[in-house]
């Protein structure tokens, strides 16, 4: 961490903030991570049963990319809660910098599983059966617009920790 | 289904299960209750999570399910996650370990403390070797002939059986610390293990959807290979959780310098 933890002794709960200002990023983006495969398996498989577990056009890559990259989505949906209770005890939440961190996060997942995984591994489409142009742009540009939110919100909390960290040495 | 009435023939098998999970209860209530003379009281919930990891373990050895487990490849896999995930996951969270050494005499618990620091043990202990024999004996088994040879044979199938367990036991208290565990590693080394064994299992699952094991039909290959997939993410969770809820309790002591 950048900040200096002496000159923060006296500044309680925003100290506390940046103090843990990274923890507080990484708390979120790992939950956004985790939410939104869940989201993926919740809706698009279970329910809507859009997706394919297996479709015959997955490469072998694709099933080692998936593999990977699920099994980290589900540690780090059970992870990141665990660093949110951490930040919870240490009275250093930062609510705005853990949403826009979990925007970015659920934003970049969606769109590696929409570019990489749907497009360049064929690992399985949104939906089968339809013209799947459509389904593409809104699962794509929805993904860029919360990568958007989540730097807009972080880019924020950027200015916010500079007075934060400027009011300690007042 | 293929054959019903083996459901049916095998109604006598209560006994026997019975037996095999008393026999199998029966030293660890012993061991508690010799060592509640000594200790404070053993806490209950270990006793019930014993308990019903034998029966698990039980379960997927003696009686209908394992029967059907020799014809229907959905029920093998059921086996397998019995067998292999829930009963190692619920004895490790059990302590045997602990019990045991706090029931033996001093010299003898110490005896057992050196064993477990050899090097053949550290070795079997080591996170990356556990995942291996574990995950890396599935590949072998399902991506091999030797799933349909094991079935031919009644020795490979007790031998694959027991590693089936031991393994999944093994990996089990490599990654989270329930119980003694004189060799550690961090937290962060025990969760890029979890994630790419557990990616592992994952990617062995769909690889089975798609190409089933020699002699497998395809419909019972895929309903298995689901199976697989989903139970092992709700075993794992488990496991992810525990291994998490450690980390949460050991950092609160390693960073105490936070501003109240």
């Amino acid at each position: 961490m950048a900040v200096n933890r002496t000159n923060l002794t006296s500044n309680g709960f925003a100290g506390n903030q940046v103090l843990y200002s990274s923890r507080n990023f990484w708390s979120g983006l790992l939950f956004g991570i985790g939410l939104i495969a869940f989201m993926d398996e919740v809706f698009f498989h279970q329910l809507l049963q859009w997706h394919h577990f297996y479709d015959l056009a997955t490469t072998r890559i694709g099933i080692l990319s998936d593999g990977l990259l699920n099994s980290f989505a589900w540690f780090a949906a059970i992870f990141s809660l665990f660093m949110l209770s951490d930040l919870r005890r240490r009275n250093a939440l930062w609510p705005v910098k853990w949403t826009g961190a979990a925007f970015l996060g659920a934003g970049s997942f969606q769109l590696f599983d929409g570019l990489i995984h749907h497009k360049v591994l064929n690992l399985h489409q949104i939906r089968y059966g339809v013209d799947i142009l459509p389904y593409d742009l809104v699962w794509n540009i929805s993904a860029v617009i919360f990568i958007a939110i989540g730097l807009f919100i972080l880019s924020q909390t950027r200015i916010a920790k500079r007075k934060k960290a400027g009011n300690s040495h007042a | 289904m293929h054959d019903n009435h083996a459901l049916m023939d095998s109604g006598g098998f209560l006994p026997l299960f019975l037996l095999i999970a008393l026999l199998g209860i029966s030293p660890y209530l012993a061991a508690v209750y010799f060592s509640n003379q000594k200790y404070r009281n053993w806490p209950l919930q270990r006793i019930v999570f014993w308990s019903f990891g034998i029966i698990s373990a039980t379960a997927a050895l003696v009686g209908p399910l394992a029967e059907q487990a020799h014809v229907d490849f959905r029920m093998h896999m059921a086996v397998h996650l019995l067998l292999g995930m829930l009963a190692p996951l619920l004895i490790a969270m059990s302590c045997p370990m602990t019990l045991l050494l706090r029931t033996l005499n001093i010299s003898a618990a110490r005896t057992v403390m050196a064993v477990l620091k050899n090097p053949p043990f550290r070795l079997i202990n080591h996170p990356v070797t556990a995942a291996l024999l574990n995950i890396g004996g599935l590949y072998v088994l399902y991506l091999t002939s030797l799933y349909h040879l094991m079935h031919e044979s009644a020795f490979l199938y007790a031998v694959i059986h027991l590693h089936i367990f031991l393994a999944g036991y093994l990996f089990t208290v490599s990654i989270v610390y329930f119980d003694v565990t004189p060799h550690r590693f961090s937290f962060l080394y025990r969760s890029i293990v979890l994630i790419v064994a557990l990616a592992g299992h994952k990617i062995l699952a769909k690889t089975l959807y798609a190409t089933p094991p020699e002699g497998v039909p395809r419909t019972e290959a895929e309903a298995g290979s689901m199976l697989m997939y989903y139970g092992g993410d709700l075993i794992d969770a488990v496991l992810i959780f525990y291994l998490c809820w450690h980390w949460y309790k050991s950092t609160a002591k390693r960073e105490p310098s936070f501003i109240k």
